[in-house]
């Protein structure tokens, strides 16, 4: 559905954006993340040509958006949603008015936007509020609002920009479980960008990484965030790397939180009849499902069985090196 | 010159009043015009406008600073042939109006930019992320949110022309600040000299009051 081919953004001599490629298909919630500056927005703006660039291509629907222009670009434009992070609210319109704005625009008559705004209202659960002002509206209502304004023109693609960073963890929260129930209910395309890995980890399909205008990291949201932790680790700092013993061997094992399978490590104790500790016990909560991470420390002799074991009951299992 | 303080308002106050304010109703009008279609062209031509062009918006904010740079009455002065050509003389009310909007204009041009650029710019984003048009974003979206503002600015630009008002009347416009100049302090009348700057504190305080409402009630 987009589809980006070594697109490259300068401002004056600085490169901003640097031979990204990348495929987003139709259905799919996307995550571009990255630290303050990394050029994530400014990619998620060349989608809908908020942004020019000055080479590579960008297709959206096998159309080269470099190419629109004037009532094309404006058309092209309607097909795809946009919210921000300080929401962008008339504050001089009400609730309903500015979910009717893009309507009235584009010329839709009174009862089909009628209609429209309140099957919006209800769909980001803000029917109550549709004659208030927007100041009066706490922040995650007002972007539920700008969600809703953001459907009218029942786009195929919504592209959201930091939509949740100016809100608390709660609210945050509630607004990933509507984009996740917009992407669901009526199959539009999602493309979010954040700097907050757990909003990507916990709505999108798949993910990129950028690091200084480059994809750093790319794929599908658990293998990036299961297997790519020291990576992740290294282009956002933040917390430290965890010291890990230095003698024995150091094994990642990453199931399933739900169902038999997360009993493994009891079971092999009592199986294996090894001797073993545990320096890491995560729960790491993706958008389909939830995955247990664990370090074990085993020694050297105990490899062997250790690994066959894992491998015989079919668990994503790697060694992590000691530094 | 002992006459009834009372007859002498009446005969020689009030005609000058309402020659005020005539011309500030009628200056602050043309120029609010003349203003918001300037002040919305600098706007959009700005660099970071939403049709970038520095030779419009250069242009247009040299002679916006040229006019605004004239002291008023050189300006008035000035300008007379400018005058004698769209109103036929000099002299006189419908003479000031001239000069008035001359200097207006610019003014309130440079305060509807101000109040413009004021506009979240997130907004106009937003009207482009829906594939607005340009005039739709500036009036549907950038406009309607700038009205309050507008209206702050447009009341305190009437206060300015009012005052402006008062040294168009040196030059022959009449109107209450030459009656005060020539009537009051000239001719060492005070209870017309006072009277008058007791009737435009009144005025001045009438403008801000109903800009006040009308902004309370637009915001």
């Amino acid at each position: 559905m987009i589809e980006i081919k070594g697109l490259s953004k300068f401002y004056g001599d600085i490169k901003v954006l640097d031979d990204i490629s990348l495929e987003i298909k139709e259905g799919e919630i996307y995550g571009l993340v990255g630290r303050s500056g990394a050029g994530k927005s400014t990619l998620l703006r060349c989608i809908n040509r908020l942004e020019d660039f000055q080479s590579g291509s960008l297709k959206v629907d096998g159309v080269e958006v470099r190419d629109l222009e004037g009532t094309k670009l404006r058309e092209f434009r309607k097909n795809i949603g946009m919210i921000f992070q300080n929401f962008s609210l008339m504050q001089r319109r009400s609730v309903y008015e500015n979910i009717a704005l893009p309507m009235e625009c584009w010329g839709y008559n009174k009862d089909e936007i009628d209609k429209r705004v309140r099957e919006l209202a209800e769909v980001v659960e803000i029917t109550d509020k549709l004659s208030s002002k927007p100041r009066e509206l706490s922040g995650g209502q007002q972007q539920r609002v700008a969600i809703a304004r953001a459907l009218s023109l029942n786009p195929k693609i919504l592209l959201s920009d930091e939509a949740t960073s100016a809100l608390d963890p709660k609210t945050t929260d509630s607004i990933l479980s509507l984009l996740k129930r917009i992407n669901r209910n009526l199959g539009i395309t999602i493309v979010i960008v954040a700097h907050q890995m757990s909003v990507i980890k916990r709505v999108c399909d798949k993910v990129s990484v950028l690091d200084k205008g480059k994809i750093a990291l790319n794929g599908k949201v658990e293998d990036v965030f299961l297997h790519k932790q020291d990576e992740i680790r290294e282009i956002f700092g933040g917390a430290n790397k965890i010291a890990l013993p230095s003698t024995g061997i150091n094994i990642r094992i990453i199931v399933p939180e739900e169902g038999e399978s997360n009993r493994i490590i009891s079971k092999m104790a009592q199986i294996l009849n090894v001797d073993f500790s545990i320096p890491v016990a995560n729960i790491e909560q993706f958008k389909e499902r939830t995955m247990a991470l664990f370090v074990i420390n085993v020694e050297c002799e105990n490899f062997n069985k250790v690994a066959e074991f894992l491998d015989y009951q079919n668990v994503t299992w790697e060694v992590v090196e000691n530094e | 010159m002992n006459r009834d303080p009372l007859q002498l308002i009446m005969k020689i106050v009030m005609p000058a009043f309402l020659d005020t304010l005539y011309m500030v109703v009628i200056a602050t009008t043309i120029s609010t015009i003349i203003g918001f279609f300037i002040g919305i062209i600098l706007y959009v031509t700005d660099k970071d406008g939403l049709r970038p062009n520095a030779s419009i918006y250069k242009v247009l904010d040299v002679v916006v600073n040229m006019i605004r740079s004239f002291p008023f009455i050189i300006l008035v002065v000035s300008i007379i042939p400018i005058t004698r050509a769209i109103v036929g003389t000099s002299i006189g009310k419908n003479a000031a109006i001239v000069p008035l909007v001359f200097a207006g204009s610019p003014f309130i041009a440079r305060l509807i930019e101000g109040s413009l650029k004021d506009v979240d710019k997130g907004l106009v984003e937003v009207g482009k992320s829906f594939g607005l048009s340009h005039t739709q974003i500036i009036f549907k979206v950038v406009v309607k949110e700038a009205v309050p503002a507008i209206i702050n600015n447009i009341t305190f630009a009437t206060v300015a022309i009012l005052g402006t008002t008062a040294m168009a009347g040196t030059v022959g416009a009449g109107g209450l600040g030459a009656t005060a100049i020539t009537y009051g302090y000239q001719n060492f009348n005070d209870t017309i000299m006072y009277g008058i700057v007791v009737i435009l504190i009144i005025l001045v305080q009438l403008i801000q009051l109903v800009g006040r409402k009308i902004y309370r009630k637009k915001i």
